[in-house]
């Protein structure tokens, strides 16, 4: 492998291993992120009319 | 029955990464990228790559979570009522038909490629496969019936015909138990263990040093710079072609435009982040793709077979013919086979899930009827779908006719679609004020111009590109430009002395009737959403 090779492999690998690093750091390290990116609300319409029916 | 608060505390934040990267991570990165990479010289194709990223796969993606926010914070999950909504007048919900039949179409073709993952993972750990004297190309085109229709409809553990019922069975069942216990419950332990199979994998790669001492020119290193060494950058920059198979890759990788991240991001409420949300899923994928896929397939090629071996292998060429061939030559190939089989396999399904998603959602709110009713409407609908491609397997016409007018094709102009509604029918600056309401971060003001001018102007020049290549058969030459209609005009319409085929005019067909069923449905849900007693009729006056 050519030192162009090598630092266009480290350039690539390292730009999005570092991105996903921080994604995953700012998600984790956030204070109250836990609330903010809680995910999907995994509640179709049919289940919110039977729970709310079951109320 | 869960409560909501009972939803939210299930999710946790790394279920919530796990979800969205399982949506997006798929056969692509570990096949499609490396193959791309290796092919158009590493160094410019990386830049070309990133550049696509920046200005369609990142813009596209916060658009889409922007928008299904939105729309799900007034009442609605798909795509056509969304963006019924977003124009604010109800003929506005065609321009989200795209949304529904994208996800649904590329269903019926990729739970069969599925199959062949999760058949060839158990044909290698039961040690059917990775046997030296093995002729792999001949066993792929057996397996799954590429060289006659109806060939891979047999049940035998020899074939695929079990592992497609398997993984249709698998995706349904996961499917009927609910977003909450099944997709994010199954991505929760399938995206870590993708993971680090391809940790494992990599690991593996990277030590195979020199195998055959014989020929020492075909060692780690310089399998390496197959994939990455750069070659010409500014002559290769100059190639429009490059910049195509480029921002095809990203446009496709990241799922974006599909329908299924506006569906997904409609079940957040107004506080939840989706600048964070979509940055990450993006960022999970691209580690997949460029962190993972680029060390694994090509360099492991070229290590056992040099690369006269891998050189013009396409997807399914690489994955299912080049590297059980790498695994036979390994040792403990059958355990390295089988993991990375089992690797393609969760990274197919924890896509192919995703993909059901809009459909349910859609056949829910237009019809009226409850999740029971629609999943069953949405699988005989699939399975009809599916079993039209599995069976019409001879030369994977169908699969391909498909893949090229819905995978490709019909993604170019729901993206377009997309991003157009973002940033000049709601605008850019209310686009964004709307994203960074309870955003853990805040998008770059440089970001602006790109979403309103760049990335609108980019996704459609390099559409044109792609219809002058793909259909119009351009011969990428600017002096002595040459048009022959492509093999997949001609396939339609026939060529020089050559009859249509039948199989890709049918395949064409099954197209056209689920978009006319879902176009009707679409019609008939407009009274629905937006009739004078609909919820939807105040939301229009209000956006309008």
């Amino acid at each position: 492998m050519t030192l162009g090779g090598w630092i266009n492999m480290i350039i690539s690998v390292g730009a999005v291993t570092t991105l996903f690093a921080w994604c995953i750091y700012k998600v984790v390290a956030t204070p109250e992120e836990t609330k903010k990116v809680h995910g999907f609300e995994f509640e179709t319409p049919d289940e919110k009319a039977e729970r709310e029916s079951e109320r | 029955m869960a409560t909501p608060q009972a939803s939210e505390n299930w999710s946790s934040r790394l279920g919530v990464i796990m979800a969205v990267a399982g949506s997006a991570v798929g056969l692509g990165n570990f096949l499609r990228f490396p193959g791309k990479a290796a092919t158009y010289g590493g160094g410019a194709f990386m830049i070309a790559y990133f550049v696509s990223l920046v200005i369609i796969g990142v813009s596209i993606c916060w658009a889409e979570w922007t928008l299904g926010r939105w729309g799900g914070k007034r009442g609605f999950h798909s795509s056509p009522a969304i963006m019924g909504l977003i124009v604010g007048r109800p003929w506005g919900r065609f321009l989200g038909v795209l949304g529904v039949i994208i996800p649904v179409g590329i269903y019926m073709y990729y739970v069969y490629i599925e199959a062949w993952c999760l058949g060839y993972a158990v044909q290698f750990a039961t040690g059917r496969l990775g046997g030296p004297d093995i002729d792999y190309a001949k066993h792929f085109v057996e397996y799954v019936g590429a060289n006659a229709d109806g060939f891979s409809l047999g049940l035998g553990m020899g074939q695929v015909g079990l592992f497609v019922l398997i993984v249709y069975l698998l995706n349904f069942v996961l499917i009927y138990r609910g977003l909450a216990k099944g997709i994010e419950w199954f991505c929760k332990w399938a995206m870590p263990a993708l993971m680090v199979i391809a940790l494992i994998i990599v690991v593996r790669v990277l030590t195979l040093g020199t195998p055959d001492p014989t020929l020492p020119e075909q060692n780690v290193a310089n399998g390496l710079g197959y994939m990455w060494n750069p070659g010409n950058i500014g002559e290769q920059l100059r190639n429009p072609q490059l910049w195509l198979e480029a921002a095809g890759q990203i446009f496709f990788s990241l799922s974006v435009g599909f329908g299924v991240i506006i569906t997904y991001a409609s079940y957040l409420t107004e506080k939840d982040d989706v600048v964070l949300s979509g940055l990450t899923a993006t960022s999970a994928n691209e580690f997949c793709e460029v962190g993972l896929g680029g060390l694994m397939s090509i360099p492991a090629g070229f290590v056992f077979l040099g690369a006269a071996g891998i050189a013009g292998q396409g997807t399914f060429g690489l994955g299912f013919t080049v590297l059980p061939q790498v695994f036979s030559h390994m040792a403990f190939g059958h355990v390295f086979g089988a993991l990375f089989f089992f690797l393609l396999f969760l990274a197919a399904i924890t896509s192919s899930l995703s993909m059901l998603q809009p459909g349910i959602a859609f056949l829910e709110e237009a019809m009226g009827i409850g999740r029971k009713m629609s999943v069953t409407i949405l699988g005989a609908l699939t399975a009809l779908g599916s079993l039209f491609v599995w069976y019409y397997s001879k030369d994977l016409k169908a699969l391909d006719t498909i893949d090229f007018w819905v995978g490709t094709c019909f993604i170019f102009i729901q993206g377009t679609i997309l991003i157009v509604l973002f940033s000049w029918v709601v605008g850019v600056d209310r686009g964004l004020d709307e994203a960074h309401k309870g955003a853990a971060i805040r998008v770059p003001g440089w970001f602006r111009p790109i979403m309103q001018w760049l990335c609108p102007t980019f996704l459609i020049s390099i559409f044109v590109l792609w219809l002058a290549k793909n259909v119009f058969g351009w011969n990428f030459q600017f002096s002595g430009a040459e048009f022959a209609p492509s093999g997949y005009i001609t396939d339609l319409i026939g060529g020089d002395g050559t009859p249509p085929s039948t199989v890709a005019r049918a395949s064409v067909a099954v197209v056209g009737v689920t978009i006319a069923f879902l176009t009707i449905v679409t019609h008939l849900a407009g009274r629905r959403w937006y009739g004078a007693d609909g919820k939807g009729a105040t939301l229009l006056e209000e956006t309008r």
